[in-house]
């Protein structure tokens, strides 16, 4: 067990250092640094000394360990745009997208899971095929189209919720929360639903899907033959097994969420880090796109760690020897 | 005939699917329709001179105002809504079915030759493959497209924006066919069949390809449906955020930014037009997708 | 106690409606083990799972009656049926590998069966649940309760899903084919509980398999069934002994025995059959530079395997899979190679096909050496000398790949026939000699039948022109029928072409009739070797009479 935490850390950190390279790269060879940090009237000298200063005379591993390094304390540098350091500006933006995507997330599985349960001991109901079918055209509407359609429907037509920005926030202590007023609670809904809505497809799919597997299972089989009741047959012996591959699926998927909300936060013009590392690209702010990668890619790797911690919890089998 | 379908697992699932029926007949029509746009549309949105201002914002046929031989209506320019959807879809078509290609290629190649080789070649390109994971489809692409903005100067820029653009999709996809052709891979190498193309001395190549190949198709084939929905989606959605197409070239996804101007105006039909096109051909390409899948994996059946 | 009467199961489907059993009757007391025996397809587990009600949809019984004491099973409603499961009818299934909930204790699924039949305390549930472990021979069952499956070896969870379906004394215990995944001395074992059971508590059992060895050993009455159909029923000495149906017979006449060697097993389908075309084949494998027939050597070969790891600073467990193994293969004889899952003789195979390399030890073909694994170049002679004919008849022939095309392709690899057209010719030719219609060419694997792409899978061998030839358990995937008809084939070309083979299997009774030399190995070491006939009058270890002793026999 203790093996398979470490097993998988090593490739996390593995991930890590791949995208913070990625993230160099970008600060390194896309665009030079200096000229975009000084103006015309600099001279050479002048931006000869910086690059000194900066360190760019040195070799590349230097380089790039000073960068990991640099990251790792926190220190992201300083955006090309706004001259602000970045670590600020992403910092600002984190509560707004982190709570999207929680709140997107717990819709797309509060609703998911029971659907995909209901679909999967249902297989020819009309229930289920209406489910299914909605479903498919719920993946096939881009989120961007969902969007607008919500805002049109509920923001401009029934005027029910704001069409943009957060609504009324609260600063508890650095965060500043949106989910702790109604007025909150009203703007974050649209976003949230239009950022749940592809993923609550995709995990009522993988839910069905599993599910649907496990009941063909040996076990399961010998347990109906055991006259085990339905309930526990269903809700304690094939869910939980369901649950094993579904909660690595959705670890991946948090992947998705945080991309997608890059789309989201652009037609709600929600105040995240994904709109701003659409406007760091449009103005080409090198510093603030590598630094958004690598917070994006430690967010993943962390909630992906959690799930394997959750996957040993559930499952005996990595949690106990064998002893025959 | 009648007979030859009933002996074809496939082919019989299909004459008794409505679902695929009528999803297959709209997929056709849509592609036919962007193959064919030069020929059969009422104008070229690429050609200033094929329409005119004096037909600008005719609502769709049925409404007050509306009039032949603009029967969706048209835009501000006076651009009819058919042509600039039937253009539109033909350039998004063009760029999803490469990327798809492109994609299908690149992780069909990586995964099998994972899957066959194992050891350290499996280990580095299932590294790779986490790395892609935690920089999902969107973010890829973005991020491709950011770089070419960098290196790139401004007027190669507008040239490769299609290459780029196909290019990052491409780059966005093929984990998955990575992924699935290693797994499957994995479960033919333990099979008889592959295991004795080995002991006969055939060459890898040979064994990859001319054995294992045929017979991982069906999985990636349900793969090469669904990303092509996705690559399609994934390019609207990058020229919805004004990173992908320029809006004299539009793509559907160009269209609906466009129309995003007219949301609170009266003229609706600029924008729902093309999404409901848009959602209409996604929808197609993934209900066969889902069709496959149930032919390939019978136990969702 | 339960009586079934012209019991018919249809399954409709869009070819039409298949009846996979129809108008069966049977009756089973308590206390009886009554056997069900018959081949694949026969629809042995169709009347499990009808008796059970757990057909799988769109099955459904057609017509017939079916009572369990006073109870019609047919009048239930799915609610009733459920209670009765467990209750009254409980089920042990064939793999105890993936019988049982890997997420849960054995206690809590004990338990929850108790307790969904009974109405009693979780306390007076888990006494018996301990209780019924230790009658099934796991010892330590207050402390072993609390295991989950994974912990258990496979006999011993075949006993605890044998608790399991005896824990809320049911009537009836339906076995599909209990003992078939286990090892001889395991399955020995299980079936002695099964009779125990049966003994002491007065169950009936449905037991069906498709070993006639195990009807013999612990079955009271037998039904052997024939495509969906009842050939014979009766006290089983009488029916094994003295068989009335033609099919009983030819069944019986198929079993190989242990007892002795048969040179030929009489069987209907097996034909000699030499069309003109067979002639050509033979020609072919006989003249050319076909030469002499070779031997193979074996020294002091070990192989390790890695274990998982389980940790950063320790290496991985090493897993011995051979020991210092060596024996020989006389040119142009049959040396058998048996034991038990798990003893190596797999990985054997493998080491002389060149997919595994070994860590030490030396091979030697016909005197030359053979060089190991990865350093064996793919043009190497050995490559063509040496074929394999593998367990699984389903996926040793590519799916994607006409038959044609799976025969030509070693005459076009080793360069043996440049010509296509006569390539196709041969090809044609060598499945007359393995006893194929030479139409079979234009086909795909999956037209055809177990044994049929066995000798399909011997004429991609024979194509070869091999003169060493390595079967790997060739007839354990096979009806006893099919399996009699493939030995034969076996034995015919072995002798015919002078060809080198190793026979490697489990079952002792069917590498007597094949082997001239046997080795007997178990956990990767090689414990007894010698002339078959006389390893089999008098084992040198103790291990090999064991083996013997616990085999079961098909002989009255």
């Amino acid at each position: 067990m203790a093996y398979f935490i470490l097993k998988r850390l090593v490739q996390s950190v593995f991930v890590m250092l791949a995208v913070a390279f990625l993230a160099f790269s970008l600060f390194r060879f896309v665009g030079d640094p200096v000229s975009q940090m000084t103006g015309v009237e600099t001279s050479i000298e002048d931006q000869e000394r910086l690059r000194e200063d900066l360190g760019l005379n040195d070799p590349f591993v230097v380089q790039f360990a000073r960068f990991t390094g640099d990251l790792v304390r926190g220190d992201f540098g300083f955006s090309y745009r706004t001259r602000q350091p970045v670590a600020e500006m992403i910092a600002d933006r984190i509560p707004a997208t982190l709570e999207l995507g929680v709140v997107a997330l717990l819709i797309s599985l509060i609703v998911g899971i029971p659907a995909g349960v209901y679909t999967a001991l249902r297989p020819r109901g009309a229930l289920t095929q209406t489910i299914l079918l909605t479903t498919l055209v719920g993946v096939s509407i881009p989120t961007f189209v969902i969007g607008i359609l919500l805002i049109f429907l509920f923001g401009v037509q029934l005027g029910w919720f704001p069409t943009f920005g957060r609504g009324g926030t609260v600063q508890i202590g650095g965060w500043e929360s949106s989910l702790f007023t109604l007025d909150g609670w009203r703007a974050i809904l649209l976003p949230a639903v239009t950022l749940g809505v592809y993923q609550l497809t995709l995990t009522m799919r993988l839910v069905r899907a599993e599910m649907m597997e496990v009941l063909r299972s040996d076990y399961i089989r010998f347990a109906t033959a055991r006259g085990v009741p339905y309930r526990s047959l269903y809700y304690r012996h094939a869910l939980s097994n369901t649950m094993i591959p579904v909660i690595t699926i959705i670890g991946l998927q948090f992947g998705g969420v945080i991309a997608f909300s890059i789309v989201t936060e652009s037609v709600f013009q929600w105040p995240g880090m994904g709109l701003l590392f659409l406007e760091s690209i449009r103005f080409v702010d090198i510093p603030v796109m590598g630094v958004y990668l690598v917070v994006i890619a430690f967010f993943f790797v962390l909630v992906n760690l959690i799930v394997d911690l959750l996957y040993v919890a559930i499952d005996p089998r990595l949690r106990i020897r064998d002893l025959a | 005939m009648w007979a030859f379908i009933k002996r074809s697992e496939p082919l019989w699932l299909f004459v008794h699917s409505p679902a695929a029926i009528i999803a297959a007949i709209l997929a056709l029509t849509i592609i036919c329709g962007a193959a064919f746009a030069p020929w059969i549309a009422l104008n070229n949105p690429y050609d200033l001179a094929s329409f005119s201002l004096m037909d600008g914002l005719l609502p769709p046929v049925w409404q007050e105002g509306g009039r032949a031989p603009f029967w969706l209506g048209t835009d501000d320019q006076g651009r009819d809504m058919i042509s600039s959807i039937l253009y539109g879809a033909r350039l998004s078509l063009m760029i999803g079915l490469a990327a798809m290609a492109i994609a299908t290629v690149l992780g069909v190649g990586l995964g099998l030759a994972a899957g066959y080789i194992g050891g350290r070649f499996d280990a580095v390109v299932m590294r790779i493959a986490d790395v892609q994971l935690a920089l999902p489809a969107i973010l890829t692409a973005l991020l491709i497209d950011g770089i070419a903005r960098g290196v790139l100067p401004t007027d190669v820029q507008q040239e490769f924006r299609v290459v780029v653009l196909t290019l990052a999709i491409a780059l966005s996809l093929w984990v998955n066919f990575a992924r699935t052709a290693r797994a499957s891979t994995f479960v033919e190498m333990n099979k008889d069949y592959v295991q004795a193309a080995m002991i006969q001395g055939q060459h890898p190549l040979r064994v990859m390809f001319i054995h294992i190949l045929p017979n991982i198709l069906g999985p990636l084939l349900v793969i090469m449906t669904v990303d092509l929905a996705s690559a399609i989606l994934l390019e609207a959605t990058l020229s919805f955020l004004g990173i992908g197409l320029p809006a004299d070239s539009p793509s559907l996804g160009t269209l609906i930014r466009i129309g995003m101007q007219f949301l609170l105006s009266g003229e609706w039909w600029i924008l729902w037009v093309p999404s409901i096109f848009l959602v209409l051909l996604v929808v197609s390409i993934n209900i066969l997708g889902d069709f496959l899948r149930d032919v390939f994996n019978p136990r969702l059946r | 106690m339960l009586a079934v009467e012209d019991l018919t199961v249809a399954f409709p489907s869009r070819f039409g409606i298949f009846r996979a059993i129809e108008d069966i009757t049977l009756a089973i007391a308590p206390g009886e083990i009554h056997g069900l025996v018959g081949e694949s397809g026969a629809g042995k587990s169709t009347i499990g799972a009808a008796i059970i009600g757990l057909l799988q949809p769109p099955g459904h019984v057609e017509r017939g009656a079916m009572r369990l004491g006073e109870t019609d099973l047919r009048a239930l409603t799915p609610n009733q049926a459920h209670e009765i499961r467990g209750k009254r009818i409980s089920m042990i299934f064939q793999d105890p590998q993936t019988s049982l909930n890997p997420l849960m204790t054995i206690e809590d699924q004990l338990i929850e069966t108790i307790l969904a039949h009974e109405d009693i305390t979780a306390d007076a549930a888990r006494d018996r649940a301990v209780g019924i472990l230790e009658e099934i021979g796991i010892r330590d069952a207050r402390t072993r309760i609390r295991a989950y499956p994974h912990q258990f070896s496979g006999g011993m969870r075949q006993r605890v899903v044998i608790a399991l379906a005896i824990c809320t004394n049911p009537e009836l215990v339906i076995a599909d084919e209990p003992t078939t995944a286990l090892d001889v001395a395991v399955q020995s074992q299980v079936l002695d509980l099964i009779r125990r059971l049966a003994d002491d508590r007065g169950i009936g059992f449905l037991l069906i398999t498709h070993d006639i060895g195990v009807i013999a050993r612990i079955t009271d009455r037998v039904t052997v069934l024939r495509a969906g159909a009842v050939m014979e029923t009766g006290e089983t000495a009488a029916v094994l002994g003295r068989p009335a149906h033609d099919y009983t017979r030819a069944l019986m006449a198929a079993v190989p025995p242990l007892d002795r060697r048969v040179e030929r097993f009489l069987v209907p389908g097996d034909s000699a059959r030499g069309g003109a075309a067979s002639e050509t084949a033979a020609r072919w494998l006989l003249d050319g530079d076909a030469g002499p027939p070779l031997g193979l050597s074996v020294e002091e070969v070990s192989v390790q395997f890695a274990g998982p790891r389980t940790s950063f600073l320790k290496k991985p467990d090493v897993f011995q899979a051979l020991d210092r193994v060596s024996f020989a293969v006389a040119p142009g004889k049959v040396t058998g190679l048996v034991g038990e899952s798990g003893s190596g003789k797999s990985t054997i195979a493998k080491v002389i096909a060149g997919l595994v390399r070994p860590v030490s030890g030396r091979l030697a073909l016909g005197g030359e050496p053979l060089p190991e694994g990865r350093a064996r170049p793919r043009r190497h002679p050995s490559r063509r000398l040496i074929q394999m004919i593998f367990q699984d008849p389903f996926s040793s022939l590519n799916a994607r790949h006409r038959i044609g095309d799976i025969l030509a392709e070693p005459l076009w690899l080793y360069g043996l026939e440049p010509r296509a057209e006569k390539r196709r010719a041969l090809a044609a030719a060598m499945l007359d000699l393995v006893g194929m219609e030479p139409d079979a060419i234009d086909k795909y694997p999956h037209q055809f039948s177990g044994g049929q792409r066995q000798r399909i899978a011997v004429a991609r061998a024979l194509l070869a022109r091999p003169r060493f030839l390595i079967c790997d358990e060739p007839t354990s995937a096979l009806d006893v029928s099919i399996q009699a008809q493939v030995l034969n084939l076996l034995k015919d070309l072995q002798a015919r072409f002078g060809l080198s083979m190793l026979f490697i299997t489990h079952n002792l009774a069917v590498v007597r009739q094949m082997a001239d030399d046997l080795v007997v190995m178990r956990q990767g070491r090689i414990v007894d070797g010698g002339e078959t006939e006389r390893l089999f009058r008098d084992p040198a270890s103790d291990y090999t009479r064991e083996l013997i002793e616990l085999t079961p026999v098909a002989r009255f």
